[in-house]
């Protein structure tokens, strides 16, 4: 066996494991947060009462004008020194969902935009309260069309849980940087942990495309829309 | 009997609807007709509260709301909502529902009915509007005189005292708009009461026995629909009907 397939196969086990126990909780636990916060902040800039639209406003400014690298900074590094100490995966936690809040909050403010008029007249005019509107007539609807665009945030966010590994979450970037300081093999274990990332994300891909085949098929639409 | 009175609205200080007043007897239908920008489409929404009025008084049935430039209270809403059923210009069908799911809605939703219920009435009323056979059919694979027939059930399935059309014919081919029209005259036979804002004088002659001619806000001319087509008392009801192009058909 050649050595660079020997060396792979030795540090498969722990590179998935560190994936299965860090990556894969840390991108799930921060994409179901981070759309509810995205989705409340969606609601209270389409919706709410001014000071609410400007604080969802300012949020959304801070995160997506700042490096996601320096904000996990803040949050581990940085308020350690306000009294504030979080363990490394919960601070990780919160600033992926902070992140992924702000991104998606755009996504789901557009969608929801993007449904006409007459489908809220119409639910009113047989009943319904706002709420009930937006529930059964506008999410359902506007779902479908943030499919792509949120799967490309879910995507971006497997990848991104890699920069947890600075703020010493022992996810699957940081196995790869301990092997390697072992092994002194960069490229191949370096290869290797972009292969896994490869994976994950392929799997999220095809998650993709049958949730769209599917929301498709509820409506009599072909998938590519129209 | 569903009353109007004295109904002020603007819309960026521009008045659309100039005091306006108009009473529905109970099992009649009557036509709003008027050319673009009249403010016949915007007196329906006013009666089911699509659009608040500034100024007038609104009473379907039991249910009365005095307009006076502040916020409704919601309950207020609800109730005159609950007495009106609605069809729209472009149908405004749920794309995302069968028409047998956009019939039930309003049972499930806000009556809150039991699902079999609910399914048992959305069948009648869908083979009332002749698509018994079109119920698992989504939206977008019904042509549009069927699209807008799944409307009028919907309209129709919470047993309002009004239904009120805004320009139900408008986005309809004559073909398909004379399916539409069957179904509505159909409707005035069994004594559903119902406000229709048209273009189309077909349809106002064969199912209205009311009409009224509204201009720049303003009613110019209101009477028995047979005598305001056939023979106006107002110039400009005589040239705007003249201007539909229609031979008048007298019923």
């Amino acid at each position: 066996m050649p050595h660079w397939l020997q060396l792979m196969l030795d540090s498969l086990a722990p590179l998935l494991w560190a994936g299965l126990v860090f990556t894969v909780p840390l991108t799930l636990l921060s994409f179901a947060f981070g759309l509810s916060l995205g989705f409340l902040t969606a609601l209270a800039r389409l919706y709410g009462p001014r000071p609410l639209v400007a604080v969802a406003r300012f949020y959304v400014w801070i995160i997506r004008g700042t490096p996601l690298l320096v904000q996990l900074f803040v949050i581990f590094y940085g308020l350690p020194s306000v009294g504030i100490l979080l363990d490394a995966f919960p601070a990780a936690l919160i600033g992926f969902t902070l992140n992924v809040g702000a991104y998606s909050s755009e996504i789901v403010r557009a969608v929801i935009a993007s449904i006409p008029k007459g489908q809220w007249e119409a639910s009113y005019s047989i009943g319904m309260s706002w709420w009930q509107a937006l529930r059964r007539t506008v999410l359902p609807q506007a779902a479908r069309t943030a499919v792509p665009p949120l799967s490309n945030t879910f995507i971006s966010l497997v990848k991104d849980t890699s920069l947890a590994a600075a703020v010493t979450v022992p996810e699957l970037f940081q196995a790869a940087q301990r092997i390697v300081a072992t092994t002194y093999e960069p490229l191949i274990i370096y290869i290797e942990a972009a292969l896994i990332y490869l994976a994950l994300s392929s799997v999220l891909s095809v998650l993709q495309d049958r949730l769209e085949r599917r929301l498709a098929r509820s409506s009599g639409l072909s998938p590519e829309g129209a | 009997m569903i009353r109007l009175a004295d109904i002020e609205k603007s819309f960026d200080g521009q008045k659309v609807l100039k005091r306006v007043s108009l009473a529905v007897r109970e099992g009649s239908v009557t036509a709003l007709i008027g050319p673009s920008g009249s403010g016949k489409s915007t007196l329906l929404r006013c009666v089911n509260l699509l659009e608040i009025p500034e100024a007038g008084e609104l009473v379907i049935g039991e249910a009365a709301v005095r307009f006076t430039g502040r916020a409704l209270d919601r309950e207020a809403v609800r109730r005159i909502r609950r007495q009106t059923g609605m069809m729209f210009q472009n149908f405004q069908l749920f794309p995302h529902r069968t028409a047998l799911g956009n019939v039930m809605e309003s049972l499930v939703v806000v009556l809150k009915w039991p699902e079999d219920k609910a399914r048992a009435r959305a069948l009648e009323l869908l083979e009332k509007v002749g698509l018994a056979h079109k119920v698992d059919a989504w939206p977008a694979q019904l042509s549009g005189g069927q699209q807008q027939r799944v409307a009028i059930a919907r309209a129709l399935a919470s047993s309002p005292s009004v239904l009120l059309c805004d320009e139900p014919t408008s986005a309809l081919d004559p073909e398909l708009s004379l399916e539409v029209v069957e179904v509505l005259a159909q409707l005035a036979r069994e004594g559903t009461t119902m406000l229709i804002a048209t273009h189309d004088l077909r349809l106002a002659a064969r199912v209205a026995q009311d009409a009224m001619l509204l201009d720049a806000g303003e009613v110019v001319e209101s009477g028995p629909a047979a005598q305001l087509f056939a023979c106006p008392r107002h110039e400009r009801t005589a040239r705007f009907i003249a201007t539909l192009g229609h031979p008048v058909i007298a019923v």
